[in-house]
Parts: structure tokens; sequence; C-alpha cells
């Protein structure tokens, strides 16, 4: 379905993800943000940033791996991205939902 | 496999050994049964002997390592067994100590797992003559090993508690780390439905941090809390030490598998069988059956030096015992999510898709049988083919 965020046009799926990673720009990351009430400071966006780059590599993104990627503990993954971080996160960062599997 | 291959690849061309460190076969759906005294121990485990077929060769070793640039295992004592094919088969299996406070002191007095038949045992014995209060089911992470088994728990001991006349003594609590019942849309709500109608609460989103012993809680990262009296849980699974000893798995010591082809991603000559491959497929007895056929032809299309067929779908069929005599079933694959419909005939069944019915139940407890006495075997079940099939199912 067709959303108007950040005063952009994009395509999003039923629960809100951006189904075409090419639309996505950080204005449009601060306003999916501010829908999840995430204020992005700089740690924020290196978080995400770390997670666009996974996804790009084909990592599949687990909540046990972003523990050990020596960038965030789990702790601190859930205080920036409350209540479920990595569907928080991943939402902001405009890529899939983790398939978490089976 | 070995049953299997054993018709194709003959003697004195070929030698098939299995390395199997254990005595016992146990046949790991029973552990759900065993708690509730529905099965015996004696149901579950039988000597591995009586499954090999006579030409087989049945090492009862440990394996220290695979060396898989060099075609060898490695076995205890420094004995060596070279290869030209290998199967790795080691499963999946549960690691508490993954979690903190997990295997404290509390392990296996009120926190238990039902993974293993001593955990199975250790639940039953203390189940017998509880005196009620809160139960709390719980998964650690994903993925584990038959996804369905913590709900089903779960219905079981709705059922259980009832014909003790004691389920208004036990409070049931169902603590998932997925945002909701199971892992697929369609099954979730009708899962969903069925844990309100039995009065079982569900806490989803839930990533554990630790156990704590002495207040008898689990704790997420978020600071949530969950009280309990017995604790059920699903330990984090992982693959064999053995991988990683290897060097041939990730961070779950899972082998890198090809998905459609099952042959490893690095070694043309190691084909991988069951939860022990990084596959994004169920971990369940069904898929290493579907799989074990499809992986006999990729194996003597390898042998001939043909191009192996990408054909393994994830295809998935998975009864769940919902209590009370009745259960459903689930038919998936990589693609299609389960959805309602008939099984394994269009309109017919006899078996239905995605509802609760007795003869799902039927199904489910013929199935002990036919694990035993057609699947080990190698024999092919009538009706129901390797690849999923999109007849009689209700998609959008």
């Amino acid at each position: 379905m067709e959303k108007t965020i950040a005063g952009k046009s994009i395509t999003v799926n039923e629960e809100g993800y951006l189904t075409d990673f090419s639309q996505w720009d950080e204005k449009v990351g601060e306003a999916l943000a501010s829908e999840a009430n995430i204020a992005l400071s700089p740690r924020h966006w290196e978080v995400l940033k770390y997670l666009q780059n996974e996804q790009k590599n084909q990592v599949a993104l687990s909540i046990r791996r972003i523990g050990k990627s020596g960038l965030v503990d789990i702790k601190e993954f859930y205080q920036l991205f409350p209540p479920a971080p990595l569907k928080t996160a991943t939402k902001i960062a405009g890529i899939p939902k983790p398939a978490s599997c089976i | 496999m070995a049953n299997h291959l054993h018709h194709e690849l003959k003697q004195p061309d070929w030698q098939i050994s299995i390395i199997d460190e254990r005595k016992g076969h146990h046949y790991q759906p029973g552990y759900l049964f065993l708690p509730f005294d529905i099965y015996a121990p004696e149901d579950i485990v039988k000597t591995i002997e009586e499954f090999i077929p006579k030409d087989v060769n049945l090492i009862r070793k440990k394996i220290s390592r695979i060396l898989p640039s060099e075609n060898k295992i490695l076995l205890e004592g420094n004995d060596e067994l070279a290869y030209d094919v290998l199967i790795i088969a080691t499963g999946a299996k549960i690691a508490p100590e993954e979690t903190e406070g997990m295997k404290g002191s509390e392990w296996q007095k009120s926190v238990f797992d039902f993974y293993t038949f001593e955990g199975a045992l250790a639940l039953r014995n203390k189940l017998r003559d509880w005196q009620g209060g809160k139960l709390v089911v719980h998964i650690t992470e994903m993925p584990i090993k038959c996804p369905v088994a913590p709900l089903e728990f779960a219905f079981l001991a709705d059922s259980f508690f009832k014909h003790k006349h004691m389920r208004d003594k036990v409070e049931i609590t169902y603590v998932t780390p997925l945002s909701g019942a199971f892992t697929k849309p369609k099954a979730t709500e009708a899962l969903e439905h069925l844990l309100r109608e039995k009065h079982i609460n569900i806490q989803s989103d839930f990533a554990i941090e630790h156990v704590d012993n002495e207040k008898k809680e689990i704790i997420d990262y978020a600071g949530r809390a969950i009280p309990f009296d017995i604790l059920v849980t699903v330990p984090t699974n992982k693959g064999d030490e053995l991988i990683e000893r290897s060097g041939m798995g990730d961070d779950l010591n899972y082998v890198f598998t090809n998905k459609a082809t099952l042959q490893s991603r690095d070694y043309t000559n190691i084909f991988i069988l069951g939860d022990a491959s990084n596959l994004p497929a169920s971990k369940a007895g069904s898929v290493a059956h579907f799989e074990a056929e499809i992986l006999t032809e990729n194996i003597l299309l390898f042998l001939k030096g043909q191009p192996l067929k990408e054909k393994f779908d994830g295809h998935a069929n998975c009864f769940i015992e919902t209590g009370n005599s009745r259960a459903l079933l689930i038919d998936f694959n990589y693609t299609h999510e389960p959805v309602e419909g008939s099984f394994p005939f269009a309109g017919f069944g006899p078996l239905q898709l995605l509802k609760e019915s007795r003869m799902n139940h039927m199904g489910k407890l013929a199935f002990r049988w036919i694990y035993w006495n057609v699947l080990l075997k190698g024999t092919h079940i009538p009706f129901v083919s390797a690849t999923m099939s999109e007849s009689g199912k209700h998609y959008n």
C-alpha cells in the first residue's frame, strides 16, 4: 500500500515495512522513527546503518547476532529501539522484518 | 539415509558406515508425551542396531573432528576414517548454558526442559504430585526444533490438569520471543484462538535476559519479569559442538547448506540432513524425512558427475496436539505458509489442515508406529510427496 511520509510517497506492506529500499532516505527514517516515538540520536544512526549494511550483505538478522556484533549489546539495543528492537529498528531502517523462522 | 542408499550403493564397490556414539535411538517427538504419562520411557527409546541394514557398518565412537579438506573423520582415540561422500546428520540440541541462570539452582527442581529424555522424565515426576500454581511455558530464542512443541505442551498441560480436576489451581502462561503464537500469520491466528479458548495467557516479544532462581522469575532485556512456580523452557538450540570443532558452521553451529540441493556450501562431497543444516526450514522430523528422499537422488547424481536437482522446497508437515484427544495438522514450505484445507487428498482428507479434529490426533499417535516401522526403514509414506502439494489448500 502507498503511504505519504516526510512529504514522500512510499510503498509499505501490511505491517508498515518498506517494500522498496530505494524509496528510503534519512528523512523517511526520521519520520518512521517518530511514528515509533523515537528521536534518533547519532547512536541510533550507527545501529541503523549497521543493520542496513548487514541486510545488503544478506546476513540474516537476529537479536543474538546483533548482541555479538561488538557494536551494541542487547540491553542497549532494547533501550534504543523499544519495545521490540529488531522489529522497530528494521522498520525505521527501511529493510524487511527479519524472518524469525519457521 | 543408510536404508535408502544401501540398495543403490552395493559392496564391494561401496562401504556405508554410520558413526553414532549413542546406544539408544530416541523417538524425540515422544518427549512431549512423557511429562503427562501418555508415553512411557520404553515407547521412546530403542537400540540402534535393530534399524541398521546388514551390510552397513555401525561405528560406536565419538567424533573428534571432521577434516573436510582431507576427506577424513578423526575419531576418538585418534582413529581415522576416510570418506568419498559424507552426510552430516548431527542434529540440534538444547544449550541452557547460553542463558544466565537457566541451569542454576532450580534446574530440574522448578526449571525444566522437555527436549531431552532426562528433562522430560524429571518434569513427569514433578507434575505427578504438583499441587498447582503458575506454570510458565517459555521459548528462549528461535530457531528451535519442532517450533510447535511448546504450544502443544501448553495445550496438553491444559488438558492434563482438567482431567486431574485441578485446572482452576493452575495458571498457564505462554511466553515467546515471537510477536505471536507462531511464526506464520494464518497459523498464528488459529493457534491464538485456541490459546484464548483454553485460558492460556500469552506474553509475546519476550527476549529473555536471565532466570532469577531466588525470586523464581524470568526477566527480559526490557526489564519485564514473569513469575513462575514451574518454568518449562525451551532453551537456545544449537548444532553439535563437533561442527564448531570442525569449523564448519555458523554462530549456532549449523552447517552452511544449499537450501535447494542440500549440498554443503563449501565442500561438494558433503551433504547435510535434518537439523544440522542452516536451512531456513522448520527443524522438524518431517523435514528430515522429505529431505532424505531428495538427498538420495542428489547423492546418486553427484556420484555420476551430473548436476544436482534444486528440488528441496522446505516442505514440513506437522501435527499439533491440542489436548483432549484432538490435533491440528499443518503442511507448508519455504514460500507457502500453513492454511486451511484437506490432506493428503484435495477435498476429501481424511485429515483437515489447520482445524482441530480427532482424526488428526489419531494421525499423530499412529505416527509413532510409522516412525519405527516405516520411516527408519527408508520406506516412502504413501500419498505424501517430498515436495509440498498446493492442491486441497485454501490460499487467498
